[in-house]
């Protein structure tokens, strides 16, 4: 029999449907692949074995009659960001110690609606503050990827570094994951898989364990562009627990897939040509445009002059909103308690030993930048050079722009424990630099591996669109895919 | 912009986090590390823009002023690293 856990997840759907095999035994196939896989990867910080077994069951039950929603029987991991009632929901964090929530995330309870199986939760940064998903309480993530000739640990990215692990290492057939800066497609590009930022609003920030709340989004990480599309039909959708939610119907994204490029008309922003760029990325990025160009797209430089700047605007407003959401966190509702003398001292000890250095680091920044004779200089600064950024967007798609193409990240993946980066806080957060300026104008962004690097190491494009424009992204993805017509899958190692 | 030993101090202050002497350095290191990068954003002409207050545009949906939630305390207080009859508890907090 073929290996289940290595159909692409349309194609478990098709299985399923066709009575080829049962959930139950795709469900097994994965819990099997995580069981060999995780002590080496470390992607699932929780298995829900016996729940994945049981909701398994209840699709048979719904395909053998001829029923079921749309992902009904397909085992997808989940990030631990997500809420997930009465399972492990941490944000990878120690102060969130043994919570296991009373309710489940809308993102989650969406999936669960169409048919689909929590296998568990994903390994990520500690609060999504990352890009290599190192700062989790439970160890870093390890990438399923590895340079040819080297046994070197690699990162995945971050900081959905868990989703993207176990969707390109076959441990799921797809994964939810959230991006505030890139934390969806910097570890989509780093593991040849595709992951998709929607445009603000679209998915439901209800039960996402809160990062930062103007700038975070759901989406899904998969193998493949109509698997992604798939995850985000089920995914999306109008919520009135979350007031910043859009009320608009959400589309068949698959149905976009296919579509092609013919007649659009694809941006490519001069700004996003970074001195210092390695040559292989200017490469592919100029590969891509040629394959979108000879499908029957047409091209069109134009500049986003406040490109640079959305990075150290970022690295203010995030942090700010950071340290109000994370707030919340005191040892007094949930989680971590650390007894002090008095209650300051609880606080402070809980929230000491809670969190990890980063998180603390970005509490921190934020706090600096609301705090009274600074708010106007920091925070109120980077409000409006938001605005800008987003002007410049908005400025280029008025004349004519359908979608922009850009590298997904400056570089492919880097080792763990990488030294210099480990000393330079700025140095890692150069890795969003092309991702973080979608969130800043709360755009949809696509990430769709496209080529490799010298050492064998996948490589991204990035694809940014109109908001509420998915479908475009999906049909663009698709062409790039379709001409790279490369295997992006890791060599077992594990 | 750049703080000293007190400011990181005061900071770790406001937002409850306990921060050890020793720790004081690195944390004013990598803290002026980040304020000097975020620095360049005095170069951006901002005169007569408006600070973003929403990246989609909409006005906040309003629903009827009714109680549609509630009554499952025991719920609530579930997670809670200690808790009697429904109620959270902390160390006493008024002499």
């Amino acid at each position: 029999m073929t290996d289940l856990t290595k159909l692409s997840l349309a194609d478990a759907r098709k299985g399923l449907v066709d009575k080829s095999f049962t959930s139950t035994e795709l469900t097994s196939a994965y819990l099997g692949a995580i069981e060999a896989a995780n002590p080496s990867l470390n992607a699932y910080v929780a298995v829900t074995a016996d729940q994945a077994i049981e909701m398994a069951k209840a699709s048979d039950g719904k395909l053998a009659k001829g029923q079921g929603g749309s992902l009904e029987g397909i085992p997808l991991g989940i990030k631990d960001l997500f809420a997930t009632k009465g399972v492990h929901t941490q944000a990878a964090s120690h102060i969130l110690d043994g919570f296991k929530p009373e309710y489940e995330s809308t993102v989650t309870s969406n999936l669960w609606r169409d048919g689909a199986v929590m296998l568990g939760k994903l390994n990520m940064d500690e609060f999504a503050m990352g890009s290599s998903s190192e700062t989790s309480y439970y160890g870093p993530v390890v990438s399923p990827f590895r340079a040819e000739g080297s046994n070197a640990n690699l990162v995945p990215g971050g900081s959905s570094g868990g989703s993207a692990a176990a969707v390109s290492a076959w441990l799921c057939a797809g994964a939810t994951a959230t991006d505030t800066g890139g934390s969806i497609r910097q570890p989509a590009a780093f593991t040849g898989t595709v992951g998709i930022k929607p445009t603000y609003g679209r998915c439901s920030r209800w039960g996402t364990v809160a990062f930062a709340s103007s700038l975070d989004q759901a989406g899904p990480i998969a193998r493949t562009v109509e698997d992604a599309a798939l995850l985000m039909t089920s995914m999306s959708g109008f919520d009135p627990k979350d007031s910043t939610s859009v009320d608009m119907a959400v589309p068949d994204f698959a149905a976009a897939v296919e579509r092609g490029v013919k007649g659009l008309t694809i941006g490519i922003p001069r700004e996003y040509r970074m001195e210092g760029m390695p040559a292989e990325i200017e490469t592919l990025w100029k590969q891509g445009l040629d394959w979108l160009v000879a499908e029957g797209a047409t091209v069109k430089d134009i500049s986003l002059p406040h490109t640079k700047y959305a990075l150290p605007a970022y690295y203010i407003v995030a942090p700010a909103e950071a340290s109000s959401n994370l707030a919340r966190y005191d040892g007094v509702k949930y989680g971590l308690r650390v007894s002090g003398k008095d209650i300051t001292d609880m606080y402070e000890l809980t929230r000491a030993a809670g969190f990890g250095r980063e998180v603390k680091r970005r509490i921190m920044i934020g706090t600096y930048v609301l705090s009274a004779g600074y708010f106007d200089a920091y925070y109120v600064k980077a409000q409006k050079v938001r605005t800008l950024i987003k002007k410049d967007f908005e400025d280029a798609f008025n004349a004519g722009v359908d979608a922009i193409l850009t590298p997904a990240t400056p570089s492919a993946a880097f080792g763990i424990g990488d030294e210099a980066l480990a000393a330079d806080p700025v140095a890692m957060y150069l890795n969003d630099i092309f991702t973080v300026t979608v969130n800043m104008a709360g755009l949809p962004g696509i990430a769709v591996p496209a080529g490799k690097d010298g050492q064998g190491l996948p490589l991204g494009l990035q694809l940014i669109g109109k908001p509420f424009d998915e479908e475009t992204l999906f049909a663009a993805a698709r062409v790039i895919e379709r001409n790279a017509d490369m295997d992006f899958s890791p060599k077992p190692w594990w | 912009m750049s703080v000293d030993a007190a400011t990181v101090k005061r900071m770790a202050r406001l937002a409850r986090i306990r921060i050890e002497e020793d720790e004081i350095a690195s944390y004013q290191g990598e803290l002026n590390a980040i304020l000097g990068f975020v620095e360049q954003l005095q170069e951006v002409n901002v005169e007569g823009v408006e600070p973003m207050t929403s990246v989609t545009p909409m006005t906040l949906r309003r629903r009827d002023d009714l109680i549609t939630d509630g009554g499952f305390a025991e719920k609530i207080v579930s997670n809670a690293p200690l808790s009697e009859d429904n109620f959270f508890m902390v160390p006493k907090v008024v002499e």
